[in-house]
């Protein structure tokens, strides 16, 4: 039963995992809304499908997490990274980059540089 | 390094069964509140809000789902849950998981035996150092099925002359002593004389004290020196280490004991478990008569030897023929020149060779059996599995994916052939343990149940689970949900599934029908084996072995005190006959001896005309024995040294030497001495009962330099009425000679064993498979039966007549066990090739044995149909038609 996912989940944790270096300890919703703000329109997220992403990471140790209040007063689970997270994503990153630029390099290779 | 952590938090969680979903519930419930409020911020109305938050929340029992699924291990959860259900399943229906269980511990009970015997005798390597590189010297032909290969002259040649092995090694096996110790006869023990590098060369350490090496054998009589086995330790100096250094002696003649050999260590034969190891040079000493360690014509050895590294076996084998011929141009009178070969040491020579296609084909019969067995747990998961159909169907509808429910249906195959597995290794493990303490007529044979045989019991159990759970799951695989519930509980699938069925049902009787003529030929070649001219008549004869040899020296002396006690035997009431043989056929341990004819002045093996096996014999010993003088005269009391020599051949001697022309009175040279033929007797089995027909001479007692013989006395009283009459008799004119009597049927039981041992393994085999063929066959007519109670009941209703009832309820069984069966016994006749190598003359043609097995089919069939026959008969279409 694979569900049909818009966003594949290696990529999904990345950004998660980036959302929290960036804005330190962040809620569900938070993590959710921040992603769809800077994919914009290009990203359709069902935003549940975080949920598991999150507890995989903190069965991993790359995040951590404890009840707290939210804004509007209601009792969240706020997400952080770990020390050991900061080392996931540094790594990550890296494999990323590197993919994307070999890819990158194989869009940019026309007929005639052959 | 995550992934393990991860799966830690996992099975955590999995174990303490964490499946409380607070968390998710409340997160959930937050994130979509403050979604919510962010809406209505953007200035949508409340229920707007909350509807547009929970979708873009996306679907919350599939996140639930999967957030499960991440956060324990679902693969074990759904396995629990399936066993959980399996086990339910089971208990609903206990009749069905009897039978399966039963057919399961049947079916794998008798796998894990055989394999645990096949194990045991032929998978387990020797308790010696490098069995690989150990092997036993044979001879090409000549010799087959004896276990001996040279004397020791030529052994010692051997030893000295080869380059290709790293030692060489004789053994003298199976020689017996009388035990005495502190003064006390404590016991006839029976062990081997070795050469000193013995210990050595197979590579053991002793258990206490020392072994002997090559370097204590200087000359005959110059190592005076035993090595216990760990059981004669134990047993009879109940395993004092102070033993070691004393002196104890066998035979009368002192042993110092020098170590005990390790309680796993007996030796290079796997069934024979000797009490002693002497050192060979020592055998002139103890034993009376001619001298082993000087004679070339003495073949008293067996030889063992370790290859070289490096050193294939074939390079070995020529390096000894070399030699082997060289020895037959040194000594031709005495050394053949014998082609040897090489084989592993451990079942009695070549017997190992009958021993391992014995095991493998009741291994593969075995086999069968479970296959059998997993063609009837088939049918029957099939029938269960179409009962099911409608639930299976709908679960399908309902959104279950199908490998979900292939996968059910495989733990409750699994679980059931578990179940079954279990039940079967605990009685093959009861069964290995009554073995265990019999013994075979080859000897003792330890069954251990090693992890292999667990392992073997697993792989059977998970194996027939395998074959009998795809049935069903492919079935499950492919239903068509729609046609199935459309079709309600008459499905049209139903008859092509009767035909899978049909064909397990066939496969089941065509191995029963297999297994039945395979039992049949193992019945009928016993019965002639039992039935074979043995050329003696061993019932009402007793056979008394009297230690002459210990008293008195061979000649004269010794032929005045054979006479004697054959003459007080005869005054005993009741005796009809009295004699005695070197030793009675089927003893083993024979060899020919060449003979000559007349006018040879060169007795070089190449002049030879015959190797006939000789009997030195005395008068009487023919009719006490019951061979039949065909023409001429017993030899006599008259005939002595002085006289000229005479002897009685076979008529197979008779043919082989002079063809059509009368044997009486035509002459041959023997050990040297021109020898007149004076009777003529009937052939007979004289080393075995496979044997192709043999020449004998029988040549009088008072002529051989033989001095032991066994007495042989046929009367008509009882044998144990008999036994103690002579022992009485014989005691009185020989107070201080120990006398063992036994009845001559008795010491040739072992003779049938290996036909025995067929009958009763293949019967065994075919029991199983025709009990497997009944609850199939009932099983199957049983289920149509009541499939088609309701339409046998119009049908009776409509006027049916009982023929085409019956024709309805039971044909299709019917037309299934008659194919079923001709196709098995068309694999017997293929098989006798198979069954020849375990069974004496094998034919599956044989009119019986074809006979049989279609009766045996036939009762099979009546008795598995009578019961849903008479039911279906039975039917009252009133009441059958008023119940809906």
């Amino acid at each position: 039963m694979k569900q049909k996912k818009d966003v594949p989940q290696g990529t999904l944790a990345l950004m998660v995992l980036k959302t929290l270096e960036v804005l330190g300890s962040l809620h569900g919703y938070g993590i959710a809304r921040r992603i769809e703000q800077i994919s914009g329109d290009l990203l359709s997220l069902n935003q549940g499908t975080l949920y598991p992403v999150l507890l995989r990471l903190e069965q991993e140790g790359a995040i951590a997490s404890e009840w707290g209040p939210s804004e509007n007063n209601r009792r969240a689970r706020f997400y952080r990274l770990t020390r050991a997270g900061h080392k996931v994503l540094q790594a990550e990153t890296r494999d990323w980059e590197q993919t994307a630029a070999i890819i990158a390099r194989f869009f940019a290779v026309e007929a005639g540089d052959l | 390094m995550r992934a393990v952590r991860r799966l830690c938090t996992r099975l955590l969680n999995f174990s303490i069964r964490r499946r409380s979903d607070s968390r998710l519930r409340e997160e959930m419930e937050s994130h979509i509140a403050a979604q919510a409020e962010e809406n209505m911020r953007a200035g949508m109305t409340g229920e707007e809000a909350r509807r547009l938050a929970r979708l873009k929340f996306g679907p919350v029992e599939a996140i639930r789902e999967h957030y499960h699924a991440e956060k324990g291990l679902p693969f074990l959860e759904i396995l629990l849950l399936d066993i959980r259900y399996a086990l339910r399943g089971l208990r609903k229906s206990p009749a069905f998981t009897v039978v399966a269980v039963l057919t399961l511990m049947l079916g794998i009970g008798a796998n894990v035996v055989v394999f645990g015997v096949l194990n045991s005798v032929l998978l387990r390597p020797l308790d010696v150092s490098d069995p690989g590189s150990l092997y036993q010297l044979r001879h090409q032909q000549w010799m087959s099925f004896r276990l001996l290969t040279t004397s020791f002259p030529a052994f010692e040649d051997f030893q000295r002359r080869n380059t290709t092995f790293s030692g060489l090694a004789g053994v003298n096996a199976y020689a017996q002593a009388e035990l005495n110790w502190r003064g006390k006869a404590v016991r006839e023990i029976a062990g081997d004389w070795v050469t000193g590098n013995y210990f050595d060369l197979l590579g053991v350490q002793p258990e206490l004290g020392r072994f002997f090496h090559a370097a204590d054998e200087r000359g005959p009589g110059s190592a005076p020196y035993v090595v216990l086995s760990d059981a004669l330790w134990r047993t009879t100096f109940s395993a004092d280490p102070g033993v070691v250094g004393t002196t104890v002696q066998l035979d009368q003649h002192p042993f110092t004991v020098m170590g005990v050999a390790p309680a796993r260590f007996h030796g290079t034969e796997r069934f024979v478990w000797p009490d002693y190891w002497l050192p060979m040079s020592n055998e002139g000493q103890a034993e009376a008569g001619p001298d082993y360690l000087h004679s070339r014509s003495l073949i008293t050895v067996t030889v063992i030897g370790r290859i070289k590294p490096g050193v294939t076996q074939r390079q070995a084998t020529e390096n000894l023929n070399a030699i082997s011929s060289e020895l037959a141009k040194e000594y031709p009178q005495t050394d053949d020149g014998q082609p040897l070969r090489l084989i592993h040491p451990g079942l009695f020579g070549d017997e190992g060779d009958v021993i391992r296609r014995f095991l493998w084909t009741v291994t593969v019969l075995a086999l069968l059996v479970l296959a059998a067995a997993c063609a009837n747990l088939a049918s029957l998961f099939a029938a269960r599995t179409a009962d099911r159909s409608h639930e299976l169907a709908l679960r399908v509808a309902l959104g279950s994916s199908r490998r979900r429910l292939v996968r059910q249906l495989l733990t409750e195959a699994v679980m059931l052939s578990l179940l079954g597995g279990a039940v079967g290794l605990g009685s093959a493990y009861l069964l290995l343990g009554v073995l265990n303490r019999w013994h075979s007529p080859y000897g003792h044979l330890p069954l251990t149940v090693d992890a292999r045989v667990y392992l073997a019991g697993l792989a059977f159990t998970l194996g027939s689970a395998f074959l009998f759970g795809m049935v069903p799951a492919r079935q499950a695989w492919h239903s068509s949900p729609l046609q199935v519930i459309k079709s309600g509980a008459m499905q049209s699938l139903a008859l092509r599934r009767f035909a899978l069925r049909d064909l397990l049902l066939g496969v089941q009787i065509a191995i029963c029908a297999l297994l039945v003529t395979a039992s049949l030929v193992a019945v009928r070649g016993m019965e002639r084996e039992l039935h074979a001219p043995l050329g003696i008549q061993p019932q009402g004869a007793m056979l008394v072995d009297i230690g002459l040899s210990q008293t008195i020296q061979p000649g004269e002396q010794a032929i005045e005190k054979q006479r004697e006690i054959l003459e007080a035997a005869r005054s005993i009431p009741g005796v009809t006959g009295v004699g005695t043989v070197s030793r009675t056929p089927m003893t083993g341990g024979m060899h020919g001896v060449p003979i000559f004819p007349p006018g040879t002045t060169d007795f070089k093996l190449a002049n030879s005309v015959l190797a006939p096996y000789v009997f030195p014999m005395s008068p009487g010993y023919l009719e006490a024995a019951g061979t039949r003088l065909l023409s001429g005269r017993d030899v006599s009391w008259h005939d002595t040294a002085k006289t000229p020599y005479v002897a009685i051949v076979n008529q197979t001697f008779a043919r082989k030497m002079w063809g059509q022309t009368p044997a009486i009175g035509q002459h041959f040279v023997l050990n040297g001495h021109l020898t007149e033929v004076v009777g003529v007797v009937e052939n007979g089995k004289y080393h075995d009962l496979q044997e192709s027909q043999q020449p004998v001479v029988y040549p009088p007692f008072s002529q051989s330099d033989a001095s032991e013989g066994v007495f042989v006395v046929r009367s008509r009283r009882p044998p144990n009425e008999m036994a103690s009459a002579l022992e009485h008799t014989l005691s009185s004119i020989e107070p201080n000679l120990s006398i063992g009597v036994q009845s001559w049927s008795e010491a040739l039981a072992d003779e049938f064993f290996s036909a025995k041992a067929a009958t009763i393994a293949l019967g065994i085999m075919a029991l199983l498979a025709a009990m497997l063929a009944v609850t199939g066959i009932f099983g199957m007519a049983a289920y149509s039966v009541s499939r088609r109670m309701k339409e046998l009941g119009i049908r009776m209703a409509l006027g049916a007549r009982k023929t085409q009832v019956m024709k309805a309820a039971i044909g299709r069984p019917m037309v299934v066990l008659g194919a079923g069966s001709a196709l098995g016994l068309l694999a017997g006749v293929f098989a006798s090739r198979l069954l020849g190598q375990i069974v004496y003359q094998a034919n599956a043609q044989d009119p019986v044995v074809v006979g049989g097995a279609v009766l045996t089919m036939m009762m099979l069939g009546i008795v598995a149909s009578a019961i849903p026959a008479r039911r279906a008969l039975g039917v009252n279409a009133s009441q059958l038609m008023r119940e809906e």
